[in-house]
């Protein structure tokens, strides 16, 4: 996985609460068998005025020229300001992969989805949590010119003038930092996980069937 | 100390907990389908690991499979792309020695309604699968839960979740449902007051006796919508209705064992004096039949009500977001709920495809016929067997002769990834769990209902109170 230590970014704000997965990438898309290909439909419904299908590029597509990501200003944004509870909904890992792909690395809201919140730590993209009143002040600020500094380490994000701490699991953290493997940090644990499985398998034999 | 269902699920489950906080959760189950294993399979291979145990696994095709022309079986896909996806889960399984019930077999449906049919969902399990309604396993006393694509290859690859407990949530709804409110009606009302990010970083637990009343499919409806309110699991204790349920099923254990696992199973209830984070009470008898007006779950009201006015919400980003909903949905405030017209009608999913959900919608037609401007009306059962078992009992037959496309079985029209979509700017009456914008079809409006609320909009052109109609 990618680590992240720290982001310095331009900011993009999505002006909307409840963004479901849905909306961040479409159905439609989810019949690819690869993790990438995703970032051309990111938001897909609102970043053109035509219905697209898998395999279409953006030059094909009629481009919705009022939505924000689409703003000429907010070209080459890699951080996300976002409202309550992003990503509900689906569980479409699917979506990281299509932020990521699009450019973004990090995005910051006052609240996210649990499932959405814990995929975003598997692709090395960052989610963190600030205060609504901070993310309106800065979802206020971003004007296309506006860039955060994200400093994982010490857990602050800075606009230059005003330093805003984050809290963050320390596992996440140091998962994140060192661009760990799940599945390795894990399997260093597999003879735990193999006696855990016996006794399992004797207190309730119905569990296994092989 | 004492311990509600959840942590005495959770304790038969911790491998160990680290040093930085989080557990590692043994998994007894993981359900897959097409869309969300193959990059975990593909990854899994990339990095040469095993399926640390096969035989916890179960495979079905369910969210692309077109649901007519089933007889073509595979040669029915005709999108070349979805067609991929399915022989990509048929080789995976073939591969890693996976049991799957492929498209041709009879057992064949979605994940959620099948598990449970077989007996491969037993209480107190753990349960995963890369889709967001694994929720709906919590119905057995089973810690079920939805997860991403890494976390399939995860379970895949190590049989355990990386996990941080979650809090305990009561949702406690005492007294009885009116006749002909149902526990979808419940579990939106519920959606409606806790709010979509309600029960987010919770379990939670339907308690209280309107649930005790439910019977297994009700409850699998009910915890299926956990989700929406922001809980990963939802949870029902186990009680005889549970036991009857899963007895002679076929994954279930028989014999001895099965004694000694009913002996056990009795145990999966909170403890009297178990502490929970946080409380919810609802009086049943104050809930109505639902009908949902917006683009997020908790956008629902009684059948009875008008459409809100986003200007005389309190909170300014809730009337933001209703004053969106509302463009979206073409609705103005103050419209009377049973004023709104249908265009389509769809009764499945892994919210209400089980047979007494089509015994429900059969019951409502009354004789019926679909309006003149309802364009389609589609039943997808849940299952081969649901079909089967609504064939036998003549359920079919009123459908089709009322006028309803009878299909095979899917996920379908409730995300529109098969050829079952709507069309844009048309409202549906939908049984499945999500009104997202576009989630059923480009452009397309949902309104979700009941079984019985469906399938009486569809015989109404509109929104009808069954409460009056039946």
């Amino acid at each position: 996985m990618d680590s992240f230590t720290q982001l310095e970014g331009m900011t993009a704000p999505l002006d909307r609460a409840n963004v479901d997965t849905d909306q961040i990438i479409p159905k439609q898309y989810l019949k690819s068998i690869k993790r990438t290909g995703f970032g051309d439909y990111l938001f897909d419904a609102w970043r053109f005025l035509d219905q697209g299908t898998m395999g279409m590029t953006p030059n094909e597509r009629q481009i919705n020229r009022e939505f924000v990501l689409n703003l000429p200003q907010y070209q080459g944004a890699s951080i996300l300001l976002a409202r309550d509870n992003f990503g509900c909904g689906s569980s479409r890992e699917h979506a990281v992969w299509a932020l990521k792909e699009f450019g973004f690395r990090a995005v910051i809201a006052p609240s996210f989805a649990d499932i959405f919140f814990g995929n975003c730590f598997k692709n090395g993209v960052l989610p963190i949590v600030l205060d609504a009143k901070v993310v309106e002040g800065l979802i206020a600020k971003s004007d296309g010119k506006f860039t955060l500094h994200i400093d994982l380490k010490s857990q602050t994000v800075s606009d230059g003038e005003c330093v805003y701490d984050f809290t963050i699991a320390p596992a996440l953290k140091q998962k994140m930092l060192n661009g760990m493997d799940d599945i390795d940090m894990t399997l260093e644990e597999v003879d735990l996980i193999k006696i855990f499985e016996a006794k399992h398998k004797a207190s309730q034999p119905w569990l296994f069937r092989g | 100390m004492p311990q509600t269902l959840y942590d005495k699920i959770w304790q038969a489950h911790d491998v160990g907990q680290r040093i930085d906080g989080n557990s590692l959760l043994y998994i007894d189950l993981q359900l897959l389908h097409e869309v969300t294993s193959p990059q975990a399979f593909e990854g899994l291979q990339l990095a040469s690991r095993p399926l640390w145990r096969v035989d916890a696994n179960l495979a079905t095709p369910d969210h692309n499979v077109p649901t007519d022309g089933r007889e073509l079986g595979l040669s029915g896909i005709t999108d070349e792309v979805a067609l991929t996806q399915v022989l990509t889960l048929d080789d995976n399984c073939k591969k890693f020695g996976v049991e799957q019930f492929d498209i041709q077999d009879v057992r064949q449906g979605i994940v959620h309604v099948v598990g449970p049919e077989q007996g491969a969902t037993l209480p107190g399990m753990t349960i995963v699968c890369g889709d967001s309604h694994t929720s709906t396993h919590g119905a057995f006393a089973a810690l079920a839960q939805g997860v991403g694509t890494s976390e399939v290859e995860h379970v895949m690859a190590t049989q355990c979740l990386v996990q941080n407990k979650a809090k305990n949530f009561a949702v406690d709804i005492s007294g009885k449902l009116a006749p002909h409110v149902t526990a979808k009606d419940l579990v939106l009302a519920i959606i409606g007051r806790l709010g979509t990010a309600g029960a987010t970083g919770h379990t939670i637990e339907y308690r209280g006796q309107a649930i005790r009343d439910l019977s297994m499919e009700g409850r699998m409806t009910l915890c299926n919508m956990s989700i929406e309110a922001g809980a990963r699991a939802g949870l029902v204790a186990v009680d005889d209705t549970t036991i009857d349920y899963c007895k002679g099923r076929p994954f279930a254990p028989k014999g001895e064992v099965w004694d000694k696992a009913v002996a056990y199973w009795r145990t999966l209830v909170s403890d009297d004096d178990a502490v929970f984070d946080s409380v919810m009470r609802i009086d049943a008898a104050d809930i109505a039949p639902q009908v949902s007006w917006g683009t997020s779950p908790e956008m629902v009201c009684g059948i009875d009500d008008r459409v809100p006015d986003p200007e005389a919400m309190q909170d300014a980003i809730q009337a933001e977001s209703a004053g969106h909903a509302l463009k979206y949905m073409d609705l103005q405030p103050g419209q009377r709920i049973i004023d709104i017209k249908v265009d389509r009608v769809f009764i499945g999913s892994c919210t209400n495809a089980r047979i007494e959900d089509l015994r429900a919608a059969a019951a409502a037609i009354q004789g019926g016929h679909i309006a003149d401007n309802v364009k389609e009306a589609l039943v997808v059962p849940g299952s081969g067997l649901v079909k089967a078992q609504a064939e036998k009992e003549g359920l079919a037959d009123i459908f089709t002769q009322a006028g309803f496309l009878w299909r095979a079985a899917g996920c379908s029209m409730c995300l529109g990834m098969n050829p079952d979509q709507l069309g844009e700017g048309e409202h549906c009456a939908s049984t499945s769990n999500r009104n997202f914008e576009g989630r059923q079809g480009y452009r397309g409006r949902t309104h979700l209902v009941s079984p019985a609320m469906a399938a009486a909009a569809a015989v109404a052109g509109h929104f009808v109170d069954v409460r009056e109609t039946n």
